[in-house]
């Protein structure tokens, strides 16, 4: 496969380099929200849909910026697109979906900090993908998040009938198992080749 | 010591010390997470990470003291993205001047300084409730905890993962570096080990501490 085509962008993001666990993009979520399989999963729809709309606002703006030599407020502009998004998933959820509202609670909002959504739109830009390449990527990229995602919190929610000494918190275990799991994705890393 | 969250805060040694050890921002509240496992395959590059954050957490935390009056309270979290963002394409710039390797280096992360929580919640958190030099010194003391910590993570992959320290070689030629602690699964379990560390101080202290005096 050639490294522009289509199906190695949506691979790549997906499991070689996938976001959370190779390049440690969008953590807060991934170590918050993972406690249990079906939150984790409607965590994941709601990061893939941002991703979607802000990467095509992505795009359109950095061309924008670019005929009337704006780069350096391409910054700003993204940050600014993207709480845009967060803030219309948020009234869409709450509208049709209270009880999901309530379960995700304050990481709905902070899907805006997220730093997979800019980081997102700053790989497209600095590898300078034209439009279906950045749908691929960003579907690739919101994927690889809702898998990585619903893994750990079913790994999470075996781990609370294991017996585990008390000095290890919550975290430093959870750290423990995303080790492993990024361990185990580097195995993918000849995939597609 | 902390009594109304809300109300400013006196100037006190612990306004500066809380963000380097009690709330040091990556150890105790795990925030700003993404950049303390990305950048720190290296000590050089910690060190440079946590300075430019450093740097963007005590600017944004001055505009925000200084413009807590004027700021309208439903719009404040856009206007401090903003500010941060400001910042943050001041130092993106600054270190490609500099240093383009480094930039190289750092990639998209320097950029990615901006969706970094730790500074937008000292902003909310902190800055906006108290006056500028509170909100010096306490930024300070954050920033300097966040570089701590990514030295401490970025010195033990270093060490491991290449078998040297700022770029200095520190062993013979028999070393085999252990490359795992260079990729991204050895920044999972460098900060497992530190905050296992952490828990382990936290417990015999506690331990310690009714045997010892009840002095409270």
């Amino acid at each position: 496969m050639s490294p522009d085509s289509h199906a190695f962008i949506f691979l790549n993001a997906f499991l070689i380099n996938n976001f959370v666990l190779a390049m440690f993009l969008g953590l807060c979520p991934f170590l918050g929200v993972s406690g249990k399989v079906k939150t984790a999963w409607n965590m994941g729809l709601a990061v893939i849909f941002v991703m979607i709309v802000s990467s095509v606002c992505a795009f359109g703006i950095n061309h924008l910026l670019v005929r009337f030599n704006l780069e350096f407020l391409r910054l700003i502009s993204y940050i600014a697109v993207i709480a845009s998004a967060v803030q219309l998933v948020e009234m869409f959820v709450k509208k049709f979906s209270p009880a999901l509202f309530r379960t995700l609670g304050i990481f709905l909002p902070l899907i805006t900090t997220n730093c997979a959504i800019l980081g997102l739109a700053l790989f497209q830009t600095n590898r300078e993908y034209d439009f279906t390449q950045c749908l691929a990527f960003s579907l690739g990229a919101g994927a690889g998040f809702t898998l990585a995602l619903v893994l750990m919190a079913g790994l999470r929610e075996k781990l609370e009938l294991a017996d585990v000494p008390d000095t290890v918190t919550q975290a430093a275990l959870s750290l423990m198992i995303a080790g492993l799991l990024s361990l185990t994705f580097m195995g993918f890393a000849g995939l597609g080749g | 010591m902390a009594t109304d969250p809300r109300a400013p805060e006196t100037l006190s040694l612990a306004t500066f010390t809380q963000g380097i050890w009690q709330e040091n921002p990556v150890f105790v509240m795990l925030l700003g997470l993404c950049p303390v496992l990305a950048v720190t395959n290296t000590a050089t590059n910690a060190l440079a990470m946590g300075l430019a954050t450093l740097f963007v957490l005590l600017c944004s935390g001055v505009l925000v003291s200084l413009l807590r009056k004027i700021i309208p309270k439903q719009v404040r979290i856009a206007c401090y993205i903003i500010i941060i963002a400001t910042f943050v394409t001041i130092v993106d710039y600054a270190i490609q001047a500099i240093s383009l390797d480094l930039h190289r280096a750092l990639g998209a992360f320097i950029q990615l300084i901006v969706v970094n929580c730790v500074i937008l919640g000292r902003a909310e958190s902190y800055a906006s409730k108290n006056t500028v030099i509170n909100a010096f010194v306490n930024a300070l003391g954050m920033g300097v905890g966040f570089t701590f910590a990514l030295l401490c993570l970025g010195v033990v992959r270093e060490i491991l993962g290449f078998g040297t320290l700022f770029g200095l070689t520190l062993f013979g030629a028999s070393f085999q570096p252990w490359a795992v602690f260079a990729l991204p699964p050895g920044g999972f379990f460098v900060l497992a080990g530190w905050l296992f560390l952490f828990a382990l101080i936290r417990k015999r202290r506690a331990a310690a501490i009714p045997e010892e005096s009840h002095v409270a």
